[in-house]
């Protein structure tokens, strides 16, 4: 049984990195608006969609329009999801009112908007019992794959920002929008949600199946086009489910081939945008470092989170009950599969869970929470996870430069003092707002009070993990917190624009000055960016950076919660 | 239209003004095309080409639908092998997936609390049920409960300790039941994805047959 279990690890692993290289080529040049296999299918489409539209495909933007057109973008997503879901019980079709027990409050529904217009896809519902079948389509199937594309637009821009010289403009962000959907999101996801089905996620609009079981009960089988949501949510690293279980729920990820094929859609995207980075700056190597980096990180927060959950849980010692922590995980995917996954979602911006993470050992707990709080710098989200993991290395560069004396400098391009201001405020606004939000929840009746069911250290976990999971953008959620409610909907709400549109304009900003530099010759008196000594400085910058901003907050939850039992 | 433009750089946007038109357009026709369009492309490829799947793999007997078999079901009869307790609405509650999301260290999960029955109550129950010894090793599996409610597995392992308990109610041999779970027995998918399993719906049926 290990040894499957680390033949799936190791497996995935090596397929990520294997896809890197072509994938991040073949986003190069989507990005670049080069010619793609794909040409002489969509390019047609493509110009008539400029038209439709609007766009000027030739116009350029600066990093202050390009991020005016995003925060637009993404605002107007969420006005428009808002009124679907706001509107959902004029919406033809099932299922019938009386499955659907959890209202759509305004609150709810403002939550539901920021959170998939965000690809947070924080869910403070359950899927089958709050929302109408359209509603699932045409409100968070379209929006798994704007949000998505947005994002990976963001990230393009940057990456440009980066490579371009002498430049005051980093892209066109409705051409980067459009692109992004056109040759990756669609054609990818109409080919995985068809395996999906295959494999047995339902596509249909049929009412819920009533089952006379076996022993004469009856049970009522909630239905649905899932397969149509499957997919995106996991490519356009969303992550919110169709079903309340999300990734647990058998008709979500009825095997464990849906598992990993999900799993590969988070991840590699998002890693193969690293040795897009590298050739589009014409430092493939630096790419490489980075993506090291990734995989580094990844295992040790997987051998962690293994170690704790495959041990037969303490707390049954003596009762002579045989295997690791199986408490709210599924047997197909058993042990291996779900800690995978656990590590995969908490890193690649993805709340696609396939199991609890509330009934975790503490120490496997605290694997995922320091992956949501570090800022998804592993694989991280579409697009997002291009600087994200850039951000620190930067800071990373700073350190470096200030031990050794040297000329702080990425790629070419020198961290002044306008870089470094971005770069330092862009490092503060995770600390800022996760433990600003966590200490007013934790003041507070109302944050208190969605301590339903766990409390003590693990209930402190449970609002820490929340905020940290709106921040990072990534939507999973310790469910035991009952978080629909007003204060919830709001708070978590606040942390989900920040952790997207915050980020990505300080972000920005930062393109936006890189891009006006010329590119610089490395010389004698600049820190090599691409060598395994860099690696190591930005691994060491990201868990040390961690640490010091949040030590004191990991201590009062899991790390108390673990001492104390 | 554009900003008069230095002669070595092409032209760019200045007004955010002329950026509404692009942004309402594009989260109204992109909607049509990733909510709309691409749903209906699926639907009509993939309907035809997996009828059953897309359905939900529901599973009929003599004309009534029983159940899926993605779907678990609750067993409590003996002659049945039984699923995994579950947390889904009052048990396998297929309109309301969910888990325990009771911590580790919860007294509640372990010790149970009024109308839930903890971890050493079900181990207590599993052991009576399957005709085991009080200190008996017992499968986790049998006595947790999954993250959907609605685990279709158990493990092998929780299938063997149920074999005497359905052979004698079916009058039944051991080997006989043996067989049969040793056909429902999934390996790891391709070899190396997941976990070892049985289908319980499924092997029930297959039981029922062999009548």
């Amino acid at each position: 049984m290990t040894s499957a279990r680390l033949l799936e690890y190791f497996v995935f692993l090596a397929l990520v990195v294997a896809l890197a290289r072509p994938v991040g080529l073949y986003l190069a040049r989507v990005c670049q608006r080069e010619r793609t296999f794909l040409d002489p299918l969509l390019r047609p489409l493509e110009s008539v969609l400029y038209r439709i539209l609007g766009v000027h495909p030739e116009q350029e933007m600066t990093a202050g329009v390009y991020s005016f057109c995003f925060l637009l973008f993404g605002v107007g997503c969420a006005l428009f999801l808002f009124l679907i879901l706001m509107l959902q019980r004029w919406l033809p079709g099932g299922p019938a009112d009386s499955y659907l027990t959890t209202p759509m409050t305004p609150d709810l529904a403002a939550n539901t908007a920021v959170s998939f217009a965000t690809t947070t896809t924080w869910q403070a519902y359950g899927g089958e019992n709050t929302l109408r079948y359209l509603a699932q389509v045409i409100g968070l199937v379209a929006q798994g794959f704007l949000a998505g594309a947005a994002g990976l637009a963001a990230g393009f821009a940057f990456m440009r920002g980066i490579a371009r010289e002498r430049s005051s403009t980093i892209g066109n962000f409705w051409v980067d929008l459009v692109r992004s959907l056109l040759y990756v999101l669609l054609p990818l996801t109409l080919i995985g949600s068809l395996i999906l089905v295959w494999q047995g996620v339902p596509l249909n609009l049929a009412p819920y199946t009533i089952a006379h079981t076996l022993e004469g009960k009856t049970q009522i089988i909630a239905q649905g086009p899932v397969a149509a949501l499957e997919f995106i949510k996991n490519l356009g690293t969303n992550g919110g489910g169709f079903f309340n279980a999300n990734g647990a729920h058998p008709y979500a990820n009825p095997t464990p081939f849906t598992n990993f094929l999900g799993m590969l859609a988070i991840a590699v995207l998002p890693a193969s945008l690293m040795i897009t980075l590298g050739h589009i700056t014409r430092r493939p190597r630096a790419g490489w470092v980075l993506l090291m980096v990734m995989v580094a990180l990844f295992v040790l927060g997987l051998a962690v989170c293994d170690r704790a959950e495959t041990a037969p849980p303490p707390q049954l010692a003596g009762l002579h009950i045989t295997g690791g922590n199986m408490e709210g995980k599924e047997v197909r995917f058993g042990l291996g599969s779900s800690i995978l996954t656990a590590i995969v979602t908490s890193n690649g911006s993805t709340g696609s869970y396939n199991s609890m993470y509330d009934s975790y050992q503490p120490i496997g707990l605290l694997a995922l929470v320091i992956f949501l709080l570090l800022g998804e710098v592993v694989f991280g989200g579409l697009g997002a996870g291009v600087y994200s993991m850039v951000m620190a290395a930067l800071v990373g560069v700073f350190l470096g430069g200030l031990m050794v004396g040297r000329t702080p400098e990425y790629l070419g391009k020198k961290i002044g003092f306008a870089e470094t201001r971005w770069i330092a405020l862009y490092a503060l606004l995770t600390p800022v707002v996760v433990l600003a939000l966590t200490a007013i929840a934790v003041l507070a009746n109302a944050g208190r009070a969605g301590l339903v069911t766990n409390s003590g250290p693990h209930g402190f976990t449970e609002i820490l993990f929340a905020y940290a999971s709106s921040m990072a953008n990534n939507g999973q959620a310790m469910a035991g917190l009952n978080a629909n409610s007003g204060f919830y909907n709001i708070t978590t709400a606040i942390a989900m624009l920040a952790g997207r549109f915050g980020l990505a304009v300080l972000a920005l900003a930062l393109a936006g000055c890189f891009a006006a530099q010329r590119r610089l010759p490395a010389t004698a008196g600049t820190l090599p960016n691409d060598t395994p000594t860099f690696g190591a400085l930005v691994f060491g910058t990201i868990l040390l950076g961690g640490a010091l901003c949040f030590l004191p907050a990991l201590a009062l939850g899991p790390i108390v919660e673990f001492l104390r039992h | 239209m554009s900003a008069p433009n230095t002669p070595d750089e092409p032209p760019h946007a200045t007004r955010l003004r002329e950026q509404f038109r692009p942004a309402i357009l594009c989260v109204l026709v992109l909607t049509i095309l990733a909510g709309c369009v691409f749903p209906v492309v699926l639907f009509a490829i993939a309907r035809p080409l997996f009828p059953r799947q897309a359905n939900g793999r529901l599973v009929t007997r003599g004309g009534t639908v029983v159940g899926s078999a993605l779907i678990g079901q609750e067993f409590t009869r003996p002659e049945y092998f039984h699923s995994r307790p579950s947390a889904a609405g009052n048990g396998y509650d297929a309109t309301s997936s969910g888990g325990t999301n009771l911590g580790p260290n919860n007294p509640k999960l372990t010790s149970g609390a009024a109308d839930f029955p903890g971890i050493r109550q079900l181990a207590r129950e599993y052991r009576e049920g399957n005709g085991l010894a009080p200190d008996a090793p017992v499968p986790i599996d049998a006595v947790t409960r999954s993250a959907s409610g609605l685990d279709p597995d158990i493990t092998p392992e929780n299938a063997e300790l149920q074999i005497p308990r359905v052979a004698r109610a079916r009058g039944l041999s051991e080997d006989a039941v043996r067989r049969l779970v040793a056909g429902h027995t999934q390996g790891p998918q391709f070899g190396f994805l997941g976990s070892p399993r049985v289908n319980v719906l499924e092997l029930n049926l297959a039981l029922d047959e062999m009548r």
